[in-house]
């Protein structure tokens, strides 16, 4: 599903962060990333969402060369093929719950009424349709991450990313997140997971691989 | 102070928000420099130039037939100070290259240095002053002739015009070299008079009879009067836009400034976890605010001061006085505004940010004060706008101040461009009006050279083509109560044909009866329907009042009522449908009757001044709130660039993100329009006739009803266009914005 191909990513200075990096993802898989700071997972992860463009290389998601795609066909992309969870979740804080949630399919122009009764799914599925009305910060962080997730699901994509999903969350939430993590592998969701957290990417991933300097130091 | 500093350098970094507060400032100070300066210009316009010209309080000329040049120099003991004797002659001139305009009479003063001498310091306003024979220096207002130009004399040889001035006294209609107003022929002497006690008609009057019989003069009152005509029908106008001007340059000054501090303080909370304290904080805050809004005052004085050169000298030729150099008072007074603005707009900013908790200081800037705007979100999100456009919508209710700054400077700016439109239409309509007999006929036959062509009129109802006509001329008519006789104008034929605007009544249907102006109606203290007695003439029975354009006594009847009077006719003719004017026109020239096509005259020259007096200022003050506008939405979008960024990562694209920054604009376009257009609407319903009742004239309810419905929702969606205008640069920035880096902003 994924195919990375010698992809290097350099910034000012010409400091490589992805040097020469080879990756391929199979459909239904969930691959963590493992790697100290600044060893390039987030770059890869950003490539792949189609947020950043590779300095070399190809980046093929589901027959389609991410790399070369504009900003607004790699919007349409995203909203197509990609679910995003972010380590600080980024929800509106001044949307509710339900509101954020619906965001994904609003902006791709879905039909109200079934976007409604996908997000009604998503948060019961979620546990937090109790939330629907709330605003984003007067959940837990816990609670806060399950909405990104629910959002980051909306318009069923075929690829969820998660950069650090549990790094902002304490112990509990973290378990939390990462059994919600879990079913939808188990369901069949392909995941990368970008993760500092080795008993995560253990619990989780299907295979892990470990970034050191922008290449692959084991897969 | 080293923490003052980075905090101070945090705002310097970010490059695009300091421009448009520099730009915002700038602009916001030049409209400053111009109000003030038309605000200045407005005040006293007469008593400013003829001191500053020491303009003549008495003007006389002394025949040569009756009086010698040393007679007329001994005069001058008569006065505190005094100049002449200056040569006068009068030349019957054309200016060559222009067909069909008639000789006419030019008078000009023979004086060696006109700007030099002790009364009566003539402005030089474009070209130089005449230093040979075959020039002339002619006065702006009499002819409209440009330096360059070639006037023919009626016997032969030319006279080059070489400038252009303006004497606030109105001594000459011409100035050229005292050798050549001797070469012209002089007709007389010129002497040009101030004296310590001037201020009233006896006094003048007693100064006018010490001169002796042999004198005719002018005094400075009328003048005066004639002047203060002018000036009333102006400054309303102007001191409106002067004003409207100050309060936007404050409006958006003052948005800038606290707009500046809003968006420093997470910066500031940092630096308030790393020590700082908040005496540095409001320090800092102020010092941020005050850099970028010097910077845009001293760029804003410079350009104030270098477009203040046209709008001077429109404003000059508007009162018929001299421009007004840069004033010094003007621009300190606006550097010191801006300061004492961005200052008090600034200080509640800042010294909220210095009482605001660390912890609280560092979280603003990411997210919106919780619970604002959060009702419009839920029903936006309702709405079946699409999602950009609903969440653009939404978005200005979480910043309700900053929505009030900007919706006040959108509805300053319609105001303006709705005063300024109505004004133009108005003066358009006062002009048409104004110019009724001309425009109501096909064709205009004058008077022959030395008949008084009555005789005229036989020819035009026998030439083939004639459909209606009627004849007028001029008459003084003395009426009772009335110092001087009333310009007339008496009328044969179907006079009504002329079409004059009648503010009451009807127009006259018989001998006997008179429509008059405003202006007699007030210095007679009749109505219509009263009858006014006078030498010379029955008494006149008042049937109507009919607008005209002026300020003058004015009295329309039909020549039979004044029995006796021999007046030069110029005729009227409107043509049979079908009849070729060339063709017509040619047949009266074969019997000896000068005749032209009938056409409006080309806008006079103060509608002129007043067209690109108005653009000018509107332009200015749109300007200035798109500035407004742009610099809110710039600070806006700033504040929400990481909000921006998670939702381009969740599928929102450049397009989609340029339409949610501009409808982040549309309720303050559309409520700010909605409010703007009513304000323009009263200002130009106050200012037009407060302008004609400054001058003695009452309008025509058509020229002050010029707002057509469909042009008040034109100018009410206006507001929005403004408003999207303002945002659509930011809009751009925002679409550009790459996720990844937006995500990454703090």
């Amino acid at each position: 599903m994924i195919d990375v191909v010698d992809v290097s990513r350099r910034y000012e200075g010409d400091r490589a962060a992805l040097d020469h990096l080879s990756l391929e993802v199979a459909e239904g898989e969930c691959l963590a990333l493992l790697g100290p700071s600044g060893s390039g997972k987030s770059t890869l992860l950003n490539l792949i969402a189609g947020l950043d463009r590779p300095t070399e290389g190809s980046v093929t998601v589901g027959g389609t060369r991410v790399d070369r795609l504009g900003e607004a066909a790699a919007a349409r992309y995203r909203r197509a093929t990609i679910g995003l969870v972010f380590q600080f979740f980024n929800l509106l804080d001044d949307l509710t719950v339900l509101d954020n949630v619906l965001l994904p399919a609003q902006i791709a122009g879905r039909p109200a009424g079934a976007s409604r009764r996908r997000a009604g799914e998503l948060l019961e599925t979620l546990g937090i349709d109790r939330h629907a009305g709330a605003y984003p910060g007067r959940l837990s962080g816990g609670e806060r991450q399950r909405v990104a997730v629910a959002r980051a699901l909306m318009n069923r994509p075929p690829l969820l990313l998660a950069d650090e999903p549990t790094g902002a969350l304490d112990t509990a939430s973290g378990a939390e997140v990462r059994k919600l993590l879990i079913d939808l592998h188990t369901d069949g969701q392909t995941i990368v997971l970008v993760t500092h957290d080795e008993v995560l990417a253990e619990a989780v991933a299907t295979r892990t691989v470990r970034l050191v300097d922008g290449r692959v130091a084991t897969a | 102070m080293s923490a003052v500093r980075t905090v101070v350098r945090g705002a310097q970094r970010r490059r695009v928000s300091t421009i448009v507060i520099v730009a915002a400032t700038a602009m916001a100070v030049t409209a400053t420099v111009l109000a003030g300066l038309l605000l200045a210009a407005s005040s006293a316009p007469f008593a400013t130039a003829f001191a500053g010209q020491r303009g003549a309080h008495l003007t006389a000329f002394f025949d040569a037939s009756t009086t010698t040049s040393e007679q007329a120099a001994a005069t001058a003991s008569q006065a505190e100070r005094a100049a002449g004797p200056f040569p006068v002659a009068t030349a019957a001139v054309r200016p060559e290259g222009l067909p069909g305009i008639p000789f006419m009479d030019l008078r000009v003063a023979g004086r060696a240095d006109p700007a030099r001498d002790p009364v009566d310091k003539v402005t030089l306003l474009s070209g130089r002053w005449a230093r040979a024979t075959g020039e002339v220096v002619v006065a702006r207002g009499h002819l409209r002739i440009p330096p360059g130009s070639v006037l023919r004399l009626k016997d032969g040889p030319t006279l080059r015009v070489v400038g252009e001035a303006r004497s606030i006294s109105q001594t000459s209609q011409g100035w050229v070299t005292p050798d050549q107003a001797t070469a012209l022929g002089p007709a007389g002497w010129q002497m040009l008079y101030r004296y310590a006690d001037a201020g009233t008609e006896a006094a003048m009057s007693a100064h006018q009879a010490a001169l002796g019989p042999n004198a005719r003069t002018q005094s400075w009152l009328g003048v005066r009067a004639d002047a203060a005509h002018r000036t009333q029908l102006f400054v309303p106008l102007l001191s409106a836009f002067g004003l409207i001007g100050l309060a936007l340059a404050a409006l958006v000054i003052g948005n800038v400034a606290a707009g500046t501090v809003a968006s420093a303080t997470r910066r500031i909370g940092v630096m308030k976890a790393l020590g700082l304290t908040p005496a540095q904080v409001v320090r800092a805050c102020l010092v941020q605010a005050l850099i970028p809004g010097m910077i845009g005052a001293v760029l804003g004085i410079v350009a104030g001061d270098l477009l203040a050169v046209p709008l001077t000298a429109d404003v000059a030729d508007l009162f018929g006085t001299v421009p007004m150099s840069v004033t010094p008072w003007v621009d300190a007074a606006a550097i010191v505004a801006a300061v004492l603005v961005i200052s008090a707009t600034a200080a509640p900013a800042a010294w909220r940010a210095a009482r605001l908790r660390t912890v609280d200081a560092l979280a603003v800037g990411r997210t919106p004060l919780s619970g604002r705007g959060r009702r419009a979100a839920r029903l936006a999100g309702r709405s079946r706008l699409p999602r950009p456009l609903s969440l653009g919508l939404a978005q200005p209710f979480t910043r309700p101040a900053r929505l009030v700054a900007m919706l006040l400077t959108i509805a300053f700016g319609t105001a303006a461009a709705t005063f300024a439109i109505g004004l133009a239409s108005s003066l358009r309509l006062v002009q048409a009006a104004d110019q009724k007999p001309a425009t109501s006929a096909d064709v205009v036959v004058y008077p022959g050279p030395d008949g008084i062509g009555t005789d005229a009129g036989a020819v035009i109802a026998a030439t083939p083509g004639t459909g209606s006509y009627y004849g007028r001329g001029p008459a003084d008519i003395t009426i009772d109560g009335l110092r001087e006789a009333a310009h007339g104008t008496v009328t044969t034929g179907d006079a009504g044909a002329a079409g004059y605007e009648m503010l009451d009544g009807r127009w006259y249907a018989a001998p006997g009866e008179v429509v008059v102006t405003t202006g007699l109606l007030t210095a007679t203290g009749k109505h219509v329907g009263d009858t006014v007695t006078g030498a010379g003439h029955e008494p006149f029975t008042i049937v109507g009042e009919v607008f005209d354009g002026s300020a003058n006594n004015h009295l329309y009847t039909d020549v039979a009522s004044m029995p006796g009077l021999r007046s030069p006719f110029e005729w009227y003719v409107k043509l049979t449908p079908g009849t070729d004017r060339a063709a017509y026109l040619d047949s009266l020239t074969s019997r000896h009757l000068e005749a032209q096509a009938s056409e409006a005259e080309s806008a006079d020259g103060t509608l002129i001044v007043l067209d690109s007096l108005t653009a000018l200022l509107t332009a200015l003050l749109v300007s200035v709130a798109a500035l407004g506008v742009l610099n809110a939405v710039v600070l806006d979008s700033r504040d929400r660039v990481h909000d921006i960024g998670v939702q381009k990562s969740i599928g929102m694209t450049p397009k989609q993100t340029a339409v949610m920054v501009i409808a982040s604009v549309g309720v303050a376009g559309l409520i700010g329009g909605a409010a703007g257009v009513p304000a323009g609407y009263l200002v130009h319903h106050w200012a037009v006739p407060a302008m004609a009742r400054g001058a003695g004239i009452r309008l025509p309810g058509s020229t002050i009803d010029v707002y057509a419905p469909a042009l008040l929702l034109t100018l009410a969606l206006a507001g929005l266009i403004l408003a999207a205008a303002g945002a659509l640069l930011p809009a751009g920035w925002a679409a550009r914005t790459r996720t990844a880096v937006a995500l990454r902003t703090e």
